[in-house]
């Protein structure tokens, strides 16, 4: 919309709201930047806490920046900083993210940019538009703003048939899964735990569902197998506990037989399998079974 | 008028030769030396420049492995050190003290983890975590010198190593500076931000020195351009920048962005060393994935060009000779920024001048290093299935569908890739490449709706299912064929990717296992010869001798463990 781009800020208060309104995101859903939580001095890994956050602006400089930006950047750079139409995403741009208060920014508001008309601000209120711009979380793992409100798509009835087919040798509606969406009410740790049980853990979730442990058999030449619940195992040494609690570890020899029983191997069997759709349809039948 | 003064252009480079010989002359590295076969020394990132990581020692083989001892272990402490130094002891070495250098006033706290290469050089190993140096003495481990960089901040993620010329050490950091140390007492001679802060970079390559130029590329998570630059190793002058990514109305492969705001913001960086071929002096290297990485329809509906590709540059300017993309348009962050493998070989009978890489997209890629003319392309994970099958150029052609979505796209690989940074080797006598992979789902949910799309690595969850399986994998070079495949026992859903790989003359495959073991195999045929449970291996293993043995040298998170025979 780059018509919108030539309203000067003096003239056209109206069209501008006008056009700032067919962009999709709303004001509201940004959050301004936190400010840094812990103390100063040590830093953590990867991604979010890596770098400095900028300290939150003066909030009257901020609400004048606000209005200001609404109606003369906002029809073309959209009303998140995030771009809309004709204007570039403000908020991973260079030259903000190297401004500290409206020193860069200002000379390509007075001088203009590209298909970007001038803007006769003042230099205070370019300093409140550093305010207003500045205020934005801005990060590589960026939040998520307009979340879909569900990850129901399937189809139940399609996803009953499936099930039937496919799951209904080790599992019953009436019997291990009897009111499972109620037991797990969130759809997508639904999703998780009967794609795989335990996969899906942390970040607020609740307890997954978990399988019973692998089990295995270890036999040694000459002697009596031995077997228990899996502890670890690798090339070299295998390790279990028996029914009597007792920890056993194993040298594995070309010579020793070690048979894992891994009771999620039908579930890993069935990714090679599913089509996005099933999974969508099977969770979709599970929702139902309340 | 007085005596005419020489053009200054050749008193430098007069001026020039004179220090260089002086530099040499009084010891440290000749470049040169980084031309020879891999042997005794371990002078850059992958040994030699051809990144085979094949080393010609042979006194330990497998007719002796399984005597393999440990000859030492060296823990190394991050950190500014203590705030008053030690006093010196009564007899013996004086304990060595750290230099602290650094613009920022923060520390890393996230615990040292080597991920990196080690430079054995004259006897010295050289050794980096992020914000530290180490040097230690390659007899025993010993610690001769720590030099420590207190940090602005940054992605602390890894350190791949330094690098060396006469005697300066050369290494980057989190918050975006290449640093010059003083090899022979960790001194720092100049520090240079080449990257952008504000824009949230982060440097983890290590270095190469091809002649008198310093190599490295940049990381980033945010948008921003990735780059490759070369630098005045006396100086740190920039020398050249090349960029990823269309920078400017005109550039080549602007066609395949959006629009030129788009390409811009599309990142492809260079953040793992590549490899350099003297004959032709391209220096041969991968670019990461396009961003933002995953909501991809701000980046429009084109390759994005010049990310997820293998790329040669001239040396000396940093002009681009030539470019193969691995994944065009990738929607899920798998780089190709993997150190490519030069490698002289045969194809259809005729001698031919390769590169060749295993992609963390799950493909395998056999070029000519001379043109890039693809000549193989082979899948070598089993499970990869974002991809239809190949282009009438030999790149995988992706399912859209399985980019992501709102309820879920069951993917794999997941975001680690097949494989990812950890080194894969290739030996002249098999004729195969030796790549550490792993065969893994996740469902990658779209979580931003917004037709916008998202920055970064933003707008999607990935939620692990399962991983299949943690292998060894060796492909033929002329068929892209799996030779062998080593898959380790790992108890149920328990099974990382392993480490990096070194493959010896004396017929040995080193590694780790994704339980703590270092292990020694034969790389004819994956068998499975010797090992030591040291904790999981955190870099490739290396070898170079010293005292007129061979050792072999690996690291396990904060430790140093070298290996020889007595």
């Amino acid at each position: 919309m780059i018509a919108c781009a030539a309203v000067t800020r003096s003239s056209a208060l109206g069209l501008s709201l006008a056009c700032l309104w067919t962009l999709g995101a709303a004001l509201a859903a940004q959050q301004p930047a936190a400010p840094p939580d812990g103390g100063r001095g040590r830093i953590g890994g990867a991604g979010i806490g890596a770098y400095p956050v900028r300290p939150p602006g003066d909030p009257a400089a901020l609400e004048r920046g606000t209005a200001l930006y609404k109606i003369n950047c906002a029809f073309c750079h959209g009303q998140d900083t995030r771009g809309g139409d004709g204007g570039p995403s403000l908020l991973r741009s260079a030259i903000v993210l190297a401004d500290q208060n409206g020193e860069l920014i200002g000379p390509v508001i007075e001088q203009g940019r590209g298909a970007m008309p001038k803007f006769a601000f003042k230099p205070d209120q370019v300093a409140d538009l550093a305010v207003f711009l500045h205020s934005f979380r801005v990060a590589g793992y960026d939040l998520s703003r307009q979340k879909p409100a569900t990850i129901l798509v399937g189809n139940a009835k399609a996803g009953e048939a499936y099930f039937n087919e496919a799951c209904v040798s080790c599992h019953s509606v009436s019997g291990d899964l009897r009111g499972i969406a109620t037991r797990i009410a969130d759809e997508r740790v639904l999703q998780q735990s009967w794609l795989m049980p335990g996969s899906m853990t942390g970040r607020g979730a609740p307890p997954p569902a978990r399988a019973r442990p692998p089990t295995v058999t270890v036999t040694e030449p000459g002697k009596p197998p031995v077997t228990g619940s899996l502890g670890r195992v690798d090339d070299f040494v295998v390790s279990l506990t028996t029914a009597d609690g007792e920890y056993r570890s194993f040298r594995i020899t070309p010579r020793t037989k070690v048979e894992v029983s891994d009771p999620l191997g039908p579930h890993k069997d069935l990714l090679r399998k599913y089509t996005d759709a099933d999974i969508h349809n099977v969770t979709a039948f599970l929702t139902t079974l309340k | 008028m007085t005596m005419p003064r020489p053009p200054a252009r050749s008193l430098a480079v007069a001026l020039a030769l004179a220090a260089t010989g002086a530099l040499f002359a009084a010891g440290g590295l000749d470049p040169a030396q980084i031309l020879k076969p891999l042997g005794d020394s371990w002078p850059t990132y992958s040994g030699d420049y051809s990144g085979r990581r094949y080393s010609t020692l042979a006194e330990i083989n497998q007719s002796n492995v399984k005597r393999l001892g440990l000859a030492w272990a060296s823990r190394l402490v991050a950190g500014p050190g203590p705030a008053v130094p030690p006093p010196a002891p009564p007899f013996g070495p004086r304990p060595s003290v750290t230099v602290v250098g650094g613009v920022g006033d923060n520390d890393f706290v996230g615990g040292t983890v080597v991920k990196g290469g080690v430079l054995a050089v004259n006897g010295v190993l050289y050794v980096t975590a992020p914000d530290n140096v180490w040097a230690l003495d390659a007899q025993d481990g010993r610690e001769l010198w720590h030099f420590y960089w207190r940090t602005r901040g940054g992605t602390h993620i890894g350190n791949r190593g330094a690098a060396m010329w006469g005697n300066y050490l050369f290494f980057v950091t989190p918050d975006d500076y290449l640093i010059s140390l003083d090899a022979r007492t960790g001194q720092e001679r100049w520090h240079k931000e080449i990257a952008p802060f504000s824009q949230q970079y982060f440097l983890t390559s290590a270095p190469v020195v091809v002649g008198n130029h310093v190599i490295v590329g940049t990381g980033n998570d945010l948008d921003s351009p990735g780059y490759l630059m070369a630098f005045d190793p006396e100086t740190g002058e920039q020398q050249w920048r090349w960029y990823a990514v269309p920078m400017n109305p005109g550039d080549p492969g602007l066609e395949t962005w959006k629009n030129l705001d788009a390409a811009r913001n599309g990142g492809g960086h260079p953040w793992l060393p590549g490899s350099y071929d003297p004959e032709t002096r391209l220096y041969i290297f991968g670019t990461g994935n396009p961003t933002p990485a995953y909501t991809s329809v701000a980046r429009g509906d084109g390759d994005n060009l010049f990310t997820c590709a293998i790329v040669a540059v001239h040396v000396d300017t940093g002009k681009m000779a030539w470019y193969f993309q691995t994944s065009p348009h990738d929607t899920h962050d798998w780089d190709s920024a993997q150190t490519p493998i030069l490698v002289d070989g045969t194809i259809n009978g005729k001698p031919r001048k390769l590169v060749v890489t295993a992609s963390r997209n799950g493909y395998y890629f056999t070029l000519d290093r001379l043109t890039g003319e693809r000549l193989v392309t082979s899948k070598f994970s089993d499970t990869a299935n974002w991809a239809d099958g190949l282009n009438e150029k030999g790149q995988p052609r992706r399912i859209p569908a399985k980019d992501h979505h709102v309820a879920g796209a069951l993917v794999s690989s997941n975001n680690g890739g097949a494989t990812n940074w950890p080194p894969q080797a290739f030996s002249p006598e098999t004729g195969l490449l030796y790549v550490p992979s792993a065969e893994a789902y996740a469902m990658y949910y779209l979580t931003e709706t917004d037709p916008r799309g998202a920055m970064g690595l933003g707008g999607k969850d990935e939620v692990g299912i399962a991983t299949m399986g943690s292998y060894i994998t060796a492909i033929d070079y002329k068929t892209g064929k799996t030779a062998w495949r080593h898959r380790f026992q790992t108890a149920a859903g328990n099974a990382g990717r392993a480490p990096g790989l070194l493959v010896t003359a004396g017929k040995l495959l080193f590694g780790g296992d994704v339980s703590g073991n270092f292990f020694a195999m034969d790389p004819a045929n994956g068998s499975l010869l010797w090992h030591a449970r040291i904790g999981n291996v955190s870099n490739a293993p290396q070898t170079y001798r010293v005292g007129g043995k061979q050792h072999v040298l690996v690291a396990s998170g904060d430790t140093l463990y070298a290996f020889a025979l007595y």
